[in-house]
Order: C-alpha cells, then structure tokens, then sequence
C-alpha cells in the first residue's frame, strides 16, 4: 500500500502551521509551539495532538499547501495506536460498515445516484431534479471515509478500493456510465480526495450532488418559485476536503431564493455538529457544540437549518427542531423551490 | 362435567363459558415449548364474587383451575395438566384507583399492562408503572406473581416489589386482602403487617386466584434518554453494572449480547435509560453515568455507542414490539428463554454458558439480562427461537432450554418462572424443609387440591 | 388454503388485539367474545389446526372465522412486517375453505345466497337499485364526469337511502358533475370477497365492471367506503380500471366550491373513521377536513382515532349477518360509549353501514339525548 501523499519538506518550511494555529478545538500558546507539536507528528512521534483531535477535517481545508495534514495525523495515531474512540466503539462500528457481500448486478443508467450506507434517504432521490436517476444504496458500497474518525485508515485502504470495484462491476460496467453522482460530500470526498492522497485509483468520474443539482436548476429554470428564506447552513466536516463545492452550494442557494446567513459559525469556521465527539466520549463537549451551532443559527434569524450530511442532521436535527428551527436537507430545499 | 358448565354459565352467563374444541385446542398450550395439555373448559369471569362462586363449584366437583392471565408466559404454567378449567381473567381488566400522591394504582386481576400504560397516560402524565417486555397484552397480575422485572427495576426491584397489596380468591372460594388494603381504605403497601402476599407470587398460580392488586407507580420524566455501553469482555460486566447502578441514577439496565446481526457478535451491550424533570437535570444524570466508568473508557476497553436522538426512539419503545419479533428468526412463532435470576458477579459465566449450550444445540439465541435492583441481582435470559412448523427444531429448542436450566442452577442461579421440567430442578436443589413448608402452607390452603396441580410437585 | 405458510409464524404475542396506544381492545370480535380464538392469533392457530388435523370444521369454528370484521387492526399493529399484509388474505382464503366444505354460519349462507340470487342481499330486484333517488333530480349516467356508485345499503335501506340522498344533494351542491347507474349494477361485492367467496365476488364485479364498462365509466364517486375498496383495489385485475374516489373525498378537494356559515349550534362532532376509507385505504384526513370547514364546530378526537379507530363491527358482512352482536360487549356499543366520553353531541360517519350499526347501538345504550349519529353531508347541509 502506498504511503499517503505528503511532503515533509513542505511542512517543515511553513511558517504559519495554519493546520494547528487555526485548529478550534485545540489551543496553542504560540506559533512555535504548534511547530513543535507538528514536526513531531511528521517524524512519527507521539504528540498531545493526536489525543486531542477532534477529527473535524478542517486542518486539510486551512493548509495552504494542500499537503493533507489531516490525513498524515490519522495515519500517525493509527500507527501509534492512539484511537480516538474506545476499542470495542471502534471495532463494533467496523463490523456494522463492513460490507455484506449481498450486492447483485443492477441495470443502471444515467444519472446513477449513490446515496452510500443510508438506504433510508434513497426517497430523497425524487421528482423532477433526479427525472430517471439510477439510485444504487448499500454497505457494499460505502465509501467508509468515516474511519478518518476512528485512527482506522486501514481500513480505508482496504475497503475503498474494493467498493470502487464493486460500484464497478455491479453498476456502472456494464452499462458503461462513466459518472456517478455522490449525494454526500463523504462519498466525494472519498473519490476525490481521500484516494488521490492514499493513491486509489477511481476509474469513474465523480459529480458531487452540488454540481448536479445547481446544472439540473438551470434546466429547470421556469419551474423554479423563489423561497425567500434566510437559512442555515451546518456545512459538514467532508466539506473541507472539497471546498470548491461549497461555492456551487451559494449558486444553488441562490437560485432558489435562499438566503444562507452569513453566521460565525459556517465556511471556514465551520463548528463541528457534535456527532463525532459523542463517539470519542466527549459528550460534554459535543453538548457545547450543538448548543453554539443552534445559538448562531438562532441568531441570525434564520427559519431553516440546512443540511447535506444525513449524520449531522440526525445529530442536530431535533434540537434544531425543538429551537423554532425546521431541519431540511438540500435536496429536499430545492426540490421544495421546484414546488414538489 | 355437564353439571359443572350448567352452574359456570349460571355464574358468568353462557358466552363466557365454553367447552368447545376450539377454545380446549388453543388454551391447552402456550407459545413455547411445552407439549399441549387441554382443559375441559374456559371460563371468563367478571368479577371477584364470581370467582369466588366459580371456586367454590370447582371445590364442590373438585375439578382443577387453572389460572390464567395474558397466556404469555411461554413456560407452560397456565396449562390444564390435570384437565378441569382455565380462569381466563382478562375481562377483569377494570383500573379500580390511581393515587397520585401516594403513587400506586389498583387494577384488577386481568387487567393489562397496556392498558394502565394508556389510562397513566391520558389520566395522570406525571405517573408511569413499570412495564415489562411482555406484549402489551401482558396482565399487572400475571407479571406480579411470576416475580416478574421491568423498565423501572433497577428503581424499583421486581415487580413483586412494587405490589402494595393484593386482593385474593382462596382456593376455597375466600376473598381475602393482603397488605394496607386488608385494615385501611389505601393500598399503600404491604407494611407493617405479615406479608401474606408472599403466599400468592411465585407459585405459579397453585394458592389462589389474584381478582385485584395495588402496584407503585413512579414519577414520569419529560426528559428521557438512552445510554448504550459496549465492552467486549463479559468478565467486565459485573464491574461496570456495579460502578453504573452505584450512581442511583438509572431506571433500566438491559445487557445484551445477540449473534445476529452479525455486526454485534462477541459484543455486550448495556442500555442504560433515565429521565429527568428537566434537561440540565439529564445531563448531570449522563454525566454521572459516564464518569461512573471512567477508567474504562481511559483505557478504551469500553465505552458509549454514539447515537444520535433519532436512533435511540427505537431503544426507548415501551413495550418494543421488537422482542417478540425474535419469535420470527426461523421463521416459525416460536421462541422460550431460560431466565436465571442470579447474582450479578456470575455473568461471565453466564454468558458463556449459553454461548456454548447454543453452539451445541444449533439453535438461533439471543442472551440479555435485566439488573433488578441497584445490582442487587440479575435475570439473566437465554432465549431460543425456533419453528413451529419443524418439530425438530422444537425439540433442539427444548433440550437448549433444559440444559440452560440446568447451567443456571449450577452456577447458583433459580429458573424464573419455571418450565415443569425446571421445577423439578429446582426442587432437587431445594432445602427438603423449605419444600416441606411449601406442600403444608398449600394443603391449608387448597385442601382438595384444585389449583393448577402438577406444578410445584415432585414428578 | 393460500397463505397456509404464515399460519405458523404468527406467534401470538397479541399486538393485534389492541391499537398502537394500547387504549382498549380493539379487535371487534376478540371484543365480542373475549375468548382467545376470536382474537387474530387465535384465528391463525385454529387454521393451521385444522388443516394439521387437530382440530375440525366445526359450526363455532366457522362463526370464529366469519365474524372478523375485517377491519385492518390487526394488519395495522401485527408486530411481523414480512407476513403482516397477509394476515386478511390469509383469513379470507381460510373462510374460502370452509365455504368449500359448506360449513359456514346460517347467517352468511342466507347472505350470499341472496346476493347470489338477486345481486344484493336484501332479495331486492334489481331495476329498483336507483329508487333512492326518485325524488331527486340526478341523472342516469351517460356523459358526466363520474359515476356515483351506491352500494346496496344506500340503495335498499331506508337510512342507507337517506344518506345516499344526502350526499348525492351535497355532490350537487359543490358543482361535481355525476350521474347515477340505472339498475344494471349489482352489490360492489366487496363483504362476499372478505368472506372468500371468490367465484360469486367475480362474477359481481364481472357484471358491474361490464354496465360501467358499457357506460364508458372512468370515474366513480362511491358512497360505501366498501364499494370504494372493491372497485380500488380489486376490480383492476378483473379489467376494471377506473378512478375510484370515495365522496369525502371529491368533497374534500371541491370545499372551495361550498360556502358555510355558522348556524349558532356550536356543535360537539366527533368522528367514527371506517375502516375502508381509513386502515384499509389510508384517508383519514377527508373526511376531517369537511368537518373541520364548518364554522364553530368542534372536533372532539375519540381515544382511538385514525389508524386506531375501533370498528364499528359492521364489516366483513357482520353488518348483515350479525355475529358479532355480543349484548353490551358489541363493538357498535362499546364504540358510541367511547364516542359519549368525548362529551360530543354528535358522532359523525362516513359509511351507510357505520351509521345503521352505531344508530341502534345508540338506542341500546339509551344514548339518545346525549349522541346523535350523523352522516357527514347531513351535517354539512346544516352549514350551507
């Protein structure tokens, strides 16, 4: 296996350790401290780091190099056994996400959707904005980003590859579609990123469903009846290894009359949703997590708190709810401009 | 037995007295496995003097009753082994007085658990009982005086724990009150008088026939929520139930190990349920909860699943319809269990014990416990499922049970609600004394010997 | 028998004798009887008995079978999801066998004998099936846009006629273009289906499917929540495909076309939902949103509502046979009870056969002061 694309040299002559210094969760009392502690990462050492990470993923968002900080931490804290969350947590999970072995050959045809491990959102996939969509759902074919989570990029290392041939030889292969649309910015992420970095190869194109739906408005442009709402949004943490699609999410937002609300917490300071940390036992945390995302979504007089990801909708969604706030995923938002 | 159905049908009215093949078929057998045993008649009685009338007639013609609640016992105790007639008390089912400030309610002998749920419900927001996870259908009564547990043991221990008092036909007719009830007005309990009520729970339906009963009812939380714990060594287990009960803070332990879905093979699980008047108050209780095991989650050996809220509905479903669909595992409407009330520090043990009887026997298991009490003991369950339609499978099923009987009396624990067969086990075990004084206690009281006979008795 | 293979499946943990918040039994005829055969469990054991051989075909096994009111509750609570939608083909195929080996209840042979014979169970010819609209001015239908289709209560009982007569004024009222059959049609035949007598529901639905077919039919208003059920669900695979809406239904979506206006009653209502708009077809709303549009009404929720509504013990053909009358233990008795605890005057339906049920068991339960039962139209009629 190959080792994760990352250049030591880079590292060692940044200046700034945006990666630490910008970290929200972990404090640091000068530039150089930060230098400390990341040099010691990069020569396999432990550091205070790796135990306190919260895996939010926005260090790969802050490096200016884009040389994936992020992922040379998992990978460090997986070698030296620092796992985030306890063993059987860890181990349990693996089990749940493994793949199954029960996918079977499907005729699919342009657009396929692949909604990953969440067979109860494939109803999302609906009306005019998916017209004829393929949808393809299963642990078979997921696309296990999560364990960027759990210090268990092994198994990122096996399982990617061999659900890249699954999607394959079930799908796409004999239909020969060449694209795939990913409903989740996990997925593409994964695609895009995550296999680049770890050097897997993606023999399909990925479209994140941004793209897809932002091209699929302009279409329908007639159908569309303005919201004018203010919104939300609870930008997930796969967004930072993708931050180019959260300028395609403003064009959608756009187009269908949402106002997103500038808040303190969204963009590049994206406040984690407080999923994660329930699992590395950090509920304390993860309690003050939701309270400030909610208190800044509350104050700025937004309406709808929008999600992408199915997990931190599921993790802010009835405290947004119980808040004044109706909790709605982008597609279900747009499909409500389409009026359907 | 013509007479017999002539004057029954004068007690209760002829649509509630049959003799017909249909109603001797289905109520000569339970869920389970034990084999069939048909009783002459069923009877449906409305109300305590008409017990008392019908056992008087039974004592006249001495024919046996038998006893019988939501018939969801699954261990065969509300079978006629004798013939004779099964009292089906589910038209009793009348909730006679709820007391909110001194928390109980008294209902009547077929009265369901369900029901006491909906009327708390709708009635009294503020109060719940315990409910077990029977069916909904499921009597109070029944439960009670199989020592029966629920979501609120490791509050408020059994179930028998949480009787105030009771009102009881004797099997010579009698209507006699145990507990407050039987001097005063209230039902508050069962102090400070002798415990008569000990003569009624336990032995599966052989002393008297319960027509009333007063159960504690608990405060109804707003705020409700759900813990999971996982470890991966069950010789863990006893320390961290004992560390998680030490808080006080929690309603409901459950332990549970399953090898299907196969992602929760070799895993124990511990659902923790809690409430709280008020969201601050839940998180100081969570908080209590999760330092409780502390050292356990330092050293990553065990933690919290995370769930987030909407995942945990599921968990909180009073009943959960979703232990009765373990009945479906081989796609056949049965399953029993073995459970074990025994000592918490036995659960390695335990656990491995029904590992290994299931791997033996090939039969689909699933293995949990109830903590009773704040760890005072445990029931430790070991439920087989099998096929109806496959007497091989029922049998494979049967053998599992009588082996886990057996594991469960060797490792200090008492089969709950005992199978015939595990009876006698436990009559093997028991001080010939204390059996003695069982067999004396239930001659004075069922002089001819009509109550449910064949159980408690050496084969 | 079809569906023998989900007999021993059923594990009897007696979720289907209640609805899903646990209020009061809610099997009709497990509610009549209380024995543990009448309830939906008991049923599926009997019939896997019986085909085993332990048990036979009896004259009180065949009442068990044909006194389920095919009501759905059990379909709604079962706690199975992979046989639970099989549990009323399963206890329609068993009523099917035993109308094969001829052991059924003197009341339902005497039903589907006349149905038989005359086309409708009150031994009525058929050219007299439009007389409920006599007085009426609608016409046969030729070229309007639906087809109000009455069953043979609204077309041969004297309530059922009222009521017919109601809502065939109130379709007008909204502005919905219908005609009426002449006499060609026969009993939609959705209670003999529920009683598995397979050979005479086809031909019934064969005969209707061929007058509305010859009529050009498209669109049929039904009157009977029953007929709706037939006609939606099984005249398709007979070649009878139209667009079938129960007249709630079509009210509901034409309630901008009705103008209310306050009468001063201020009325108490509270609803009966039957269970073939309802847990058999999935409305619950229609029906409410008419009510719901009457200025100073009041709509009083029974405990059991919707999903959970109790029978009022009139179906699968209980209505005509009657065997489920178990004195105060009745389903139409227990349920105008529940209706009264509400503290409404009155206690809607939207059902011909709802109403002739709870009506007399508002007289037996001497409840007539107190609750009236009311056909939705009538009570809208009051509002116009």
């Amino acid at each position: 296996m190959e080792a994760i694309q990352f250049d030591p040299e880079i590292c060692n002559q940044c200046e700034t350790v945006d990666c630490l210094m910008k970290c929200q969760y972990i404090d640091f009392r000068d530039v150089a401290e930060a230098k400390t502690e990341k040099l010691k990462i990069n020569a396999g050492e432990h550091s205070r780091v790796l135990d306190e990470c919260l895996t939010c993923y926005a260090c790969q968002e802050y490096c200016p190099y884009d040389n994936n900080p992020f992922y040379l931490l998992v990978e460090r804290q997986e070698q030296l056994g620092l796992l985030p969350a306890p063993r059987p947590i860890v181990a349990e999970q693996l089990k749940m996400m493994g793949p199954r072995g029960r996918i079977q050959k499907e005729t699919v045809s342009t657009p396929v959707v692949n909604m990953c491990a969440f067979p109860m959102l494939t109803g999302c996939v609906r009306g005019t904005l998916f017209d004829g969509a393929s949808v393809i759902v299963g642990t078979d074919i997921f696309c296990n980003i999560m364990w960027l989570h759990f210090a268990k990029n092994s198994a990122i290392k096996e399982r990617v590859p061999q659900m890249i041939d699954n999607i394959m030889t079930y799908y796409l292969k004999d239909a020969g579609v060449e694209e795939m649309i990913c409903f989740h910015d996990e997925c593409y992420g994964t695609y895009t990123s995550v296999a680049p970095a770890y050097g897997i190869e993606v023999p399909f194109k990925p479209v994140h469903l941004f793209d897809y739906i932002n091209h699929r408005l302009d279409e329908l442009a007639d159908r569309i009846t303005p919201l004018n709402v203010k919104i939300a949004y609870q930008r997930p943490c796969s967004n930072r290894l993708i931050p180019q699609t959260d300028l395609v999410l403003d064009e959608i937002f756009e187009k269908i009359g949402a106002d997103r609300v500038p808040r303190k917490y969204d963009r590049e300071n994206t406040l984690c949703c407080g999923g994660v940390p329930r699992a590395q036992q950090r509920d304390n945390l993860a309690d003050e997590l939701v309270a400030n995302n909610i208190r800044d979504m509350q104050a700025v007089g937004a309406s709808y708190c929008v999600f992408n990801c199915p997990f931190c909708m599921a993790t802010l969604g009835q405290e947004a709810a119980e808040n004044g706030l109706m909790p709605i995923l982008v597609s279900d938002l747009v499909q409500m401009a389409l009026g359907e | 037995m013509t007479e017999v159905i002539k004057r029954l049908k004068a007690i209760v009215g002829d649509r509630f007295v049959s003799a017909e093949p249909e109603e001797r078929y289905l109520y000569s057998m339970d869920q389970g496995t034990m084999p069939p045993a048909e009783p002459d008649m069923v009877v449906m009685p409305g109300s305590t003097e008409e017990v008392s009338e019908i056992m008087r007639l039974a004592n006249e013609y001495q024919v046996p009753v038998v006893p019988m609640g939501g018939g969801l016992v699954l261990s065969g105790l509300t079978r006629a082994l004798k013939g004779g007639m099964i009292l089906d008390m589910k038209r009793m089912n009348r909730i006679t007085e709820v007391n909110p400030k001194s928390r109980y309610a008294v209902v009547e002998g077929g009265t369901s658990q369900g029901m006491l749920q909906a009327y708390l419900k709708k009635h009294h927001p503020e109060l719940k009982h315990s409910m077990p996870d029977a069916p909904p259908i499921a009597t109070l009564a029944g439960n009670v005086c199989i020592h029966g547990s629920g979501h609120l043991s490791v509050l408020g221990g059994f179930h028998s724990d949480m009787l105030t008092g009771m009102e009881v036909v004797l099997p010579t007719g009698e209507i006699v009150r145990t507990g407050s009830c039987s001097v005063s007005a209230d039902w508050f309990g069962k102090a400070p008088l002798p415990d008569l009520s000990g003569l009624f729970m336990g032995w599966s339906g052989t002393t008297g026939i319960v027509t009333r009963l007063g159960i504690k009812l608990f405060p109804n939380y707003r705020h409700n929520d759900l813990l999971i714990f996982v470890t991966e060594d069950p010789r863990d287990m006893p320390d961290v139930i004992a560390r998680l009960t030490s808080t006080q803070v929690a309603e409901d332990m459950t332990p549970w190990m399953t090898p299907k879905p196969e992602w929760a093979r070799g895993f124990m699980h511990i659902n923790i349920a809690y409430g709280a008047h008020s969201k601050e108050e839940l998180t100081f209780k969570r908080n209590l909860l999760q330092i409780s095991v502390k050292d356990y989650i330092d050293n990553k050996s065990g933690g919290f699943l995370p769930m987030p809220p909407p995942q945990k509905g599921r968990f909180m479903q009073l009943p959960s319809p979703d232990l009765a669909r373990f009945a479906d595992v081989r796609k056949g409407g049965g399953f029993e269990y073995v459970g074990a009330i025994m000592a918490i520090e036995h659960f390695p043990e335990a656990y491995q014990a029904g590992v290994r009887i299931a791997e033996k026997h090939d039969v689909s298991y699933s293995m949990g416990a109830r903590i009773v009490g704040a760890g005072h003991a445990m029931m430790f369950f070991y439920a087989y499922a099998f096929n109806r339609a496959d007497p091989e499978d029922m049998a494979r099923a049967q053998h599992a049970l009588e082996e886990t009987n057996s594991a469960a009396l060797d490792m200090g624990g008492i089969p709950w609600k005992a199978e015939l067969p595990a009876q006698q086990k436990i009559i093997e075990k028991m001080a010939p004394e204390t059996f003695a004084l069982m067999n004396r206690i239930r001659h004075t009281l069922d002089p001819n010997h009509i109550m449910n006979p064949g159980n408690w008795e050496r084969a | 028998m079809k569906h023998e293979e989900i007999l021993h499946r059923c594990f009897r943990c007696g979720y289907c004798k209640l609805p899903s918040n646990y209020t009061d039994i809610n099997c009709p005829a497990y509610q009549a009887f209380r024995f543990e055969t009448y309830s939906p469990g008991g049923r599926m054991w009997l019939l896997r008995a019986w085909l085993n051989n332990e048990i036979s075909n009896s004259r009180r096994f065949s009442e068990i079978m044909f006194s389920c009111a095919t009501c759905g509750n059990c379909v709604e609570q079962c706690a199975f999801p992979n046989f639970k939608d099989l549990l009323l083909e399963a206890f329609a195929a068993g009523k099917e066998a035993f109308l094969d080996a001829g052991q059924v209840p003197a009341p339902v042979r005497d039903y589907l004998t006349k149905v038989q014979l005359h086309g409708n169970p009150y031994g009525k010819p058929g050219k007299k099936r439009p007389e409920w609209a006599a007085d009426l001015d609608i016409p046969v239908y030729s070229d309007q846009d639906h087809l109000f289709f009455v069953d043979d209560v609204g077309a041969f009982d004297t309530r059922g006629q009222e009521i017919a007569r109601s809502v065939a004024k109130m379709l007008q009222q909204a502005g919905i273009s219908f005609g009426i059959g002449s006499g060609e049609e026969v009993s939609d035949g959705n209670d003999v289906h529920e009683m598995g007598e397979t050979p005479l529901f086809e031909e019934l639905a064969g005969k209707n499917i061929e007058a509305f077919n010859q009529k050009g039919v498209q669109k049929i208003i039904t009157l009977s929540p029953h007929s709706l059920h037939a006609i939606k669900n099984y005249y398709p695979a007979l070649g009878g495909n139209y667009q079938t809406a129960h007249y709630t239904q079509i009210l509901a979506f034409s309630l901008g076309s009705l103008k209310f206006q306050s009468n001063g009653n201020n009325q108490r209502i509270t609803f009966h939902d039957p269970c073939y708009l309802g847990r058999r077809n999935w409305d619950y709303q229609s029906p409410r949103m008419l009510l719901k549009a009457l200025p100073d009404v009041h709509v009083l929720e029974m405990d059991r509502n919707q999903k959970n509504a109790f029978c009022c013990g009139g179906g699968g053909g209980n209505f005509f046979t009657d065997l489920l009358s178990a004195e105060a233990d009745s389903p139409g008795r227990v349920r105008v009870r529940e209706a009264a605890q509400t503290g409404a005057e009155i206690l809607a339906v939207a059902c011909p056969l709802c109403a002739g049920m709870l009506e007399d068991a508002v007289k037996v339960e001497s409840l007539e002061g107190r609750l009236q039962v009311r056909e939705i139209t009538e009570i809208m009629a009051e509002y116009l």
